[in-house]
């Protein structure tokens, strides 16, 4: 039995180092995914280009002006005389959002609670401005509505008291906020999913498809060592690309690597082996490389919206996270960044653990009643 | 496994028994009904043309297919129920080149050695001596897929052979191969038929289907005629008239609208007739269209086996 998938394991292991083509993607894949997002991925907006309407023309609405743009949050990059050609220029998409400010701005600052704390609220006090915004994108609503209660005082020169916070907030883990911390690792488990499930999912159909599978099913190897032979070399493609991903996510965006290197591989062998099965079930499914191809594309999906990687899993509707729960990529996602970025080791997470390796045992077992000896 | 018993020795004189071996893809029959028996030792022929069911009735007989309707026993055991244990001893050469393209012809023979379970030394011997038999030691580092259609052929015969089956099935073997590499190709089947071992072969060619022990002619899913290659020209139903002269093509015109010409087909300057054994003096009968030419009976070759059987036929 270990002399036939010893074959099958060197023969894929040869094929796959003379496919240049695929041996160049087993790298381009992590390092080229992990630049995009590592630079282009930001779910906190910053500097959306608004208009602004000034009508009040004083001193007064320019330090407004500046102050909001102190924020970092917008920038004005256009001034409109009504609001009728700031509405149309929303509609036109060349700002996001503008400001309003009306001709007796200044009297509703100076009167405005905010601004001078010896006022108090009353039915009187009204905002001084309004805020326009192109609600559809609602990352850049949420962006503007976040400066409804923004300071006024530092227009004024004299310094007010701060309001004590309700509640002190400390951010373990991530405490600058960087989105980056918390998307490396979570690439690790989208192009482990991508890579893996795509090269298996191909393997057997591709046999049938270049017409090698009507002499190897003459033969006397057995679908369990055919498939496990075929799988064996991707785990060691699967880990050198979690190397890879890691170790550049590392040194060029300085995601610190808390967790242990034991239960790092572990739980990344455990994935890989499950992704990779999950691929040979497939390919006992499709009849040709290309369905394959569809099928993975179906499966890489849900993967990445309902896995956690792009939209906390705590958020999603129930539905939404029975079937996240099925996807193996969910229960990495889980663990790899509890691991990389909260140094958790395997054994804490041994539920997530549990349910990769029975997947993939199942995977394994199904692909191989799948794979019948026979051409039809 | 042998399976047989050896109170029926008569049976292991069969290398293949079929009966009613019927094989359907949804409403065609690709197979039918089809009896063969086949005697250990010998080479056998399928001759029929593309799509007879030569290629399906290979496949029902290593296993690959399971068959609509009908047994088979291959080496004395039944095939269903003993696949895999059969696998061991038959060897398979598929029509369509099979080994890998991306791997050099030693590297296919590892793979294919281990997977029979040759291991070390007995495996590396083994092969030695397969690539010296198949004149393949100038190509061992060379990848399958660079190599000439002959050199292919060459290479998957090594790899079908390499466990020494008892019986070894060729589909259409020749078919991307020139006559030279033809010629030597069956010199080498003849050395595996002296040794013991059983082999099937299909083909389209006459040439090769007439240095087969026996065959059987295909047409349609049915077996048409069955037995060695000269009892089957003796006992062709059928007289074969050969005519030497000129404007053959409006006298071929007018023969075949006879009901008593089976066929009849131009061969360089000779038309070739056949004609039915019920016509009791072919010479008079084929006289009495072509007065003036020159007019004589001939041996029937494998060809005319093959028309005749195939009928309703006719070439030319």
């Amino acid at each position: 039995m270990w002399v036939r998938i010893l074959a099958v394991f060197i023969k894929e292991l040869k094929q796959l180092s003379r496919d240049r083509m695929t041996f160049g993607m087993i790298v381009m894949i992590p390092l080229v995914q992990l630049m995009l997002f590592g630079y282009a991925i930001n779910t906190d907006a910053r500097h959306i280009p608004v208009g602004l309407v000034d009508l009040s023309q004083t001193a007064e609405s320019r330090a407004l002006e500046q102050a909001v743009t102190a924020t970092q949050s917008v920038n004005f990059v256009a001034r409109y005389r009504s609001i009728k050609d700031a509405e149309t220029a929303l509609t036109r998409g060349d700002i996001k959002a503008f400001l309003y400010l009306p001709p007796d701005m200044t009297r509703r600052l100076f009167g405005h609670p905010r601004y001078d704390a010896k006022q108090t609220d009353s039915p009187l006090t009204r905002p001084v401005g309004q805020w326009i915004v192109d609600g559809s994108d609602t990352v850049i609503a949420s962006t503007i509505r976040a400066l409804r209660d923004m300071p006024l005082n530092e227009i004024a020169d004299h310094n007010t008291v701060r309001p004590t916070a309700s509640f002190a907030v400390v951010q373990y883990y991530n405490p600058e906020q960087r989105t980056v911390v918390n998307i490396v690792p979570g690439l690790v488990a989208v192009i482990l999913t991508m890579t893996m499930i795509l090269f298996t999912s191909a393997a057997i159909v591709r046999e049938h498809e270049q017409g090698n599978m009507e002499f190897l099913i003459t033969t006397p190897v057995s679908p369990m060592e055919l498939m496990i032979g075929k799988i064996a070399p991707y785990i060691l493609v699967g880990l050198v690309q979690v190397a890879i991903i890691l170790s550049m996510g590392h040194w060029v965006f300085s995601v610190p690597i808390q967790g242990g290197l034991l239960s790092l591989l572990s739980g990344a062998i455990l994935f890989i082996f499950a992704s990779l099965t999950l691929g040979l079930v497939i390919s006992t499914i499709v009849k040709t490389q290309l369905q394959a191809m569809q099928l993975t594309i179906f499966i890489l999906l849900p993967s990445i919206l309902l896995s956690g990687f792009m939209f906390p899993y705590d958020a999603m509707p129930v539905p939404a996270q029975w079937i996240a729960e099925a996807l193996p990529v969910t229960h990495f996602m889980r663990m790899i960044r509890a691991i990389v970025l909260r140094d958790a080791n395997i054994v804490l997470l041994g539920k997530d653990a549990l349910w990769l390796g029975l997947f993939a045992i199942g995977g394994l077992i199904v692909a191989s009643l799948r794979f019948k000896k026979k051409l039809e | 496994m042998n399976h047989a018993t050896p109170s029926q020795p008569p049976e292991m004189t069969y290398a293949i028994e079929s009966k009613g071996l019927t094989k359907r893809f949804g409403n065609s029959i690709a197979v039918n009904q089809l009896d063969l028996a086949i005697p250990k030792g010998c080479i056998y022929g399928f001759l029929g043309p593309n799509g007879c069911g030569k290629s399906t009735t290979i496949r029902l007989l290593t296993g690959l297919l399971v068959p609509s309707e009908g047994e088979v026993s291959i080496l004395g055991a039944p095939l269903a129920g003993h696949e895999e244990s059969l696998k061991n001893r038959i060897g398979y050469m598929t029509q369509k080149f099979s080994l890998y393209d991306n791997l050099t012809v030693r590297e296919n023979l590892n793979f294919v050695g281990a997977i029979y379970g040759f291991s070390g030394r007995r495996k590396k011997a083994r092969i030695e001596e397969l690539l010296s038999l198949y004149d393949l030691e100038q190509q061992a580092k060379q990848f399958a897929g660079s190599m000439s259609g002959g050199q292919k052929q060459r290479l998957a015969l090594a790899c079908a052979t390499l466990h020494s089956p008892e019986l070894l099935f060729l589909d259409e073997p020749t078919s991307a191969v020139d006559p030279e590499n033809r010629r030597e190709f069956w010199e080498r089947l003849f050395d595996l038929s002296s040794t013991g071992t059983t082999i099937l072969v299909s083909t389209h060619y006459m040439d090769e289907a007439e240095r087969c022990h026996a065959l059987a002619i295909m047409e349609q899913g049915h077996k048409r005629a069955d037995g060695s290659p000269q009892m089957l020209m003796d006992t062709m139903p059928a007289a074969v008239v050969e005519i030497r002269g000129d404007q053959l093509r409006q006298l071929k015109q007018r023969l075949t609208e006879q009901k008593q010409i089976l066929s009849a087909a131009q061969i360089g300057s000779n038309l070739r007739i056949l004609v039915k054994k019920d016509v009791t003096d072919p010479l008079a009968f084929i006289q009495q269209f072509s007065a003036d030419r020159e007019i004589a009976l001939t041996r029937p070759s494998l060809e005319d086996v093959f028309v005749t059987s195939t009928g309703g036929r006719h070439v030319g």
